[in-house]
């Protein structure tokens, strides 16, 4: 099978991870948790650098790691690309001393013009005789993804690439890892612990809680469920996939259809046939029992209730659902009581604002 | 001018014996230095003692120790003879032996510590741009550890210059063969011969002197490049 297949358990001293979950070949996968919860080390434990006690690691449908027939699959041989979290650029070389070490040990020659391309692609032409010590934080994290990326992986592992950086450079680098997302061929593990992220970026969610992963699967699906911790925090959302169907030139309203109906989003012109992804938080999803016509509220349709989770002292998360899309709301336990909410309920949600992803 | 040249035949001896075992301990030193930086084995606190055991111990009584295993009866002395060499006491290949092992704290400690401060980062990022053991050591971890090495390899050469209690019980004082400066400068002054005992101890300091400064320069500017 391709991508990723793992059973992993990892003891170091007191702490002990286990880790079971299967990613796609494609697309990006965040390891998404709180710190210390024990995602960089299972980052560490694919690359092999910290190897599990037991378990089996499939990539690709080649064994990295199986103890039952005693396989191990030493770091040098297992072509990652890792981004380390700091991000590790070796300090004895320049820029472009970082980009061959990996290129010469690939294993494989290059397509020609894959320096050129990467370094262009990654922005770092201008960085190339620099020593690293004299880069900034952002400059540093381009070259190290470079460096990954010229070393010719079948996976890419990244351990939170934008948090040792400052809000501006993270605003540029993010926008360069959404491209960098549409454009790769194999899986990315991401890890992160800040939710907005994963929104952005993820396709697939690896959800865990310190020492196991708690469930994975597909991030729609994930962020929405009530029994994982995400659903019950204040970034709390649903993600949209869509696609642009017009625009309303005189009120600079994108319309968008996704499978549960159409959304108008405040946007500067988009051309038609856009994918872009959408997040609805729940606290700007209300609830009523009829529709209202006379209101300020664009986005109005009809869900069914399909759980309630009363998670909070006052507040409680509701599942939704419109004709196959999943929403979730934030309401309080005296509206659910009013409105006399329990699973099946018809009723309407009221978006109050939607976030444009991507 | 016969006295000045008979005094350049200790000075030549004494760069030889340095040179010699300073050789010998970057070959002996730095794989040492790497395990004791990495292992988590029990065997490392005491290895890590013994290698340090010259820094506190008189040299006198390493020397004697040193003068029973290598006679012609001792262990080390029966094992070079079977393997059909001469005898090691009194012996340039005795003096060897002694200095490296005198001079090993030297070099073990400052590149075991410069490996150690390397940490275990640059190396796992090697590892997963493809680079093997062999090859992370000697493209990462000796170039990092580059400023711990020529500290290292310098005190070593400097220290073997400098040694006479090691010497003096294992080598003796034979003209040419194992009577190094430091040795030259005793009999000297024994002999009350103060002014080739001057010209000897001067040329010691400023040579000792040349290469701690040296050292310092070339720290400071490995330090102005960065790791």
């Amino acid at each position: 099978m391709s991508g990723i297949d793992a059973s992993l358990v990892l003891r170091r001293g007191d702490f002990l991870l286990e880790a079971s979950f299967r990613t796609p070949a494609t697309g990006v996968t965040a390891l998404l948790g709180p710190s210390g919860c024990g995602k960089s080390t299972l980052l560490n434990c694919i690359a092999g650098l910290q190897p599990a006690e037991h378990g089996r690691l499939e990539v690709n449908g080649e064994f990295w790691q199986d103890s039952g027939r005693h396989i191990f699959v030493p770091p040098h041989r297992r072509r990652v690309g890792y981004v380390f979290q700091d991000p590790g650029l070796l300090g004895h070389l320049d820029v472009r001393g970082n980009l061959e070490y990996g290129m010469r040990r690939a294993g494989r020659p290059q397509k020609p013009g894959a320096f050129a391309r990467t370094v262009e692609s990654v922005g770092i032409g201008p960085l190339l005789d620099r020593r690293v010590q004299g880069l900034s934080g952002g400059e540093r994290s381009r070259v190290a993804i470079a460096r990954a990326l010229l070393r010719d992986p079948v996976m890419l592992l990244m351990d939170e690439p934008l948090s040792a950086l400052d809000a501006r450079s993270r605003s540029q680098l993010l926008p360069f890892l959404e491209h960098l997302r549409a454009e790769l061929q194999i899986p990315v593990l991401y890890v992160s612990h800040a939710i907005d992220e994963v929104a952005r970026l993820a396709d697939h969610l690896v959800s865990l809680e310190p020492g196991k992963v708690v469930a994975h699967g597909a991030l729609r699906d994930m962020l929405t469920r009530l029994d994982l911790p995400i659903s019950h925090s204040d970034e709390a959302a649903a993600i949209l996939d869509g696609v642009v169907t017009g625009y309303d030139e005189k009120f600079q309203l994108a319309q968008l259809a996704f499978a549960g109906g159409q959304l108008a989003v405040p946007q500067p012109r988009m051309p038609e046939g856009t994918a872009v992804r959408v997040r609805i938080l729940a606290r700007d999803v209300s609830l009523s029992l009829e529709h209202h016509r006379n209101t300020s509220i664009l986005n109005i349709f009809p869900v069914r209730v399909l759980e309630i989770s009363e998670d909070r002292a006052a507040q409680a998360t509701v599942r939704l659902e419109a004709s196959g899309t999943i929403l979730l709301a934030r309401v309080t336990r005296r509206s659910l009581s009013l409105l006399a909410l329990e699973p099946g309920s018809e009723v309407f949600a009221q978006i109050k604002s939607v976030a444009l992803l991507r | 001018m016969k006295t000045l040249a008979t005094d350049l035949v200790p000075v030549l001896l004494t760069l030889r014996l340095a040179l010699v075992s300073t050789t010998i301990l970057l070959f002996i030193g730095t794989p040492l230095a790497w395990w004791l930086a990495r292992t988590r084995s029990i065997l490392r606190l005491p290895v890590e003692s013994v290698v340090a055991l010259p820094l506190v111990l008189p040299p006198t009584v390493l020397g004697f120790y040193l003068l029973l295993a290598l006679a012609p009866a001792g262990p080390i002395g029966r094992v070079w003879r079977a393997a059909g060499g001469g005898s090691l006491a009194f012996s340039f290949s005795g003096l060897v032996i002694g200095s490296v092992l005198y001079s090993l704290p030297f070099v073990v400690q400052p590149l075991q510590n410069a490996f150690e401060a390397i940490g275990e980062r640059p190396l796992w990022v090697a590892a997963t741009l493809g680079a093997g053991p062999v090859d992370r050591f000697f493209t990462v971890a000796l170039p990092l550890a580059r400023r711990g090495l020529v500290t290292a390899l310098t005190l070593a050469f400097a220290h073997t210059v400098g040694e006479f209690g090691v010497v003096l019980m294992i080598g003796g004082n034979i003209p040419g063969k194992t009577r190094v400066l430091s040795i030259s400068i005793y009999d000297h002054v024994e002999a009350l011969e103060y002014t080739r005992a001057h010209i000897l101890s001067a040329g010691l300091v400023l040579f000792s002197f040349a290469v701690l400064f040296i050292v310092h320069l070339n720290n400071r500017r490995l330090q102005a490049q960065g790791p």
